[in-house]
């Protein structure tokens, strides 16, 4: 059984790519046969954020019209075993994504064997977030503590609710996880930032895990190697918790709670 | 601002209005978005009815949906033409 997980937020900037990129490395490391795809055709980065940038011949819209094949087309994760990249197309235009082309490279990928596909969505409502969110089985929606991303993605989750195949065909309906991403715990403290409870009352959704704001994401994206891949590091942490929770473990929320730093903190510094 | 809060650097709690502001413009837009959509159509034939009776504009129907708590409210507003 291969099941599809679309990564969307409405909003960009707000952490699709880099979650879509350490959720699939996550969902490998653990043995999973994975795939993801970038859906945002012109506009491509996931191949960037994998640090794959350089191998990409062939992409998604190629093996869509049959240019190419899927087989040509995947590039093999250095990072990760059972982890595979399929690249957006960087010229063509966002037409070229049709829904049976789509279909058809997803079937495929099931045929193949793949446990799971995370689509990594483009911003917007347009064609291709749609496209993205067409097949999803299950819908992570990244969110930052900000109005513009918390109202977007109200917006994208009605959008999963009316236009999903699954909503169509009037099947049970893709199951929405919120993740919380650039959280600051002293901010959100201090009332100067949506908390995530805030944020999970407001969308009423599950939360699946908040991930701090982090220098660690600028770090790993200049590397091209996913962030989940920074051992030791919150943000490494955090992904790995909530992709634990995906798969339906018990994980105590971590990072999301603000101490104060004792005085010699304060003098001498640190993290 | 004050000298004091000056030195200190006071902060403003502002997460509480945005959660407010959301809150708002959330629910107002989820109606709009996912809210039935027979009420073009009980607009159109809202407008038909009454002009039998009173000449007035379409635009001066207006048809919208409210939430009170659990309950969901039907608003129709006419405006009627005043009379001389």
């Amino acid at each position: 059984m291969t099941t599809i997980i679309t990564v969307t937020s409405g909003k960009g900037g707000v952490g699709k790519t880099t979650t879509s990129a350490s959720i699939a490395s996550g969902l490998a490391l653990r043995g999973y046969k994975t795939a993801v795809i970038d859906f945002d055709v012109g506009l491509r980065n996931l191949d960037l954020i994998m640090g794959c940038e350089r191998r990409v011949v062939y992409d998604f819209v190629n093996v869509i019209q049959g240019d190419a094949n899927l087989h040509q087309a995947l590039i093999k994760d250095k990072h990760a075993d059972n982890l595979f990249v399929l690249p957006a197309s960087q010229t063509r235009d966002k037409d070229a994504l049709t829904e049976e082309g789509v279909e058809k490279v997803l079937k495929e990928l099931e045929h193949q064997g793949f446990d799971y596909i995370v689509c990594d969505s483009p911003a917007g409502i347009e064609h291709g977030a749609v496209m993205a969110l067409t097949f999803a089985d299950q819908a992570i929606v990244v969110t930052n503590p900000e109005v513009s991303s918390v109202r977007d993605s109200d917006r994208i989750l009605g959008i999963i609710q009316s236009k999903s195949r699954r909503a169509v065909e009037g099947r049970e309906p893709v199951k929405e996880h919120l993740l919380v991403t650039r959280y600051d715990p002293k901010r959100a403290h201090e009332g100067e930032m949506l908390t995530y409870t805030d944020i999970q009352e407001l969308l009423r959704i599950p939360l699946l895990g908040v991930i701090p704001e982090s220098e660690i994401v600028l770090q790993a994206s200049n590397q091209g190697i996913p962030a989940i891949h920074q051992k030791g590091t919150p943000v490494a942490d955090a992904y790995q918790d909530a992709i634990g929770r995906f798969l339906g473990e018990e994980h105590p929320l971590r990072f999301v709670d603000y101490e104060k730093p004792g005085l010699i903190k304060r003098l001498f510094g640190g993290k | 601002m004050s000298l004091l809060s000056l030195i200190f650097g006071e902060k403003k709690h502002t997460a509480s209005v945005a959660k407010e502001r959301l809150q708002l413009i959330i629910a107002h837009e989820r109606v709009g978005l996912n809210g039935p959509d027979f009420l073009p159509d009980l607009q159109k034939d809202l407008v038909a009815v009454i002009s039998k009776y009173v000449k007035i504009n379409p635009e001066d129907i207006k048809v919208g949906l409210e939430k009170q708590g659990n309950l969901e409210v039907i608003e129709v507003n006419i405006v009627l033409p005043e009379t001389r």
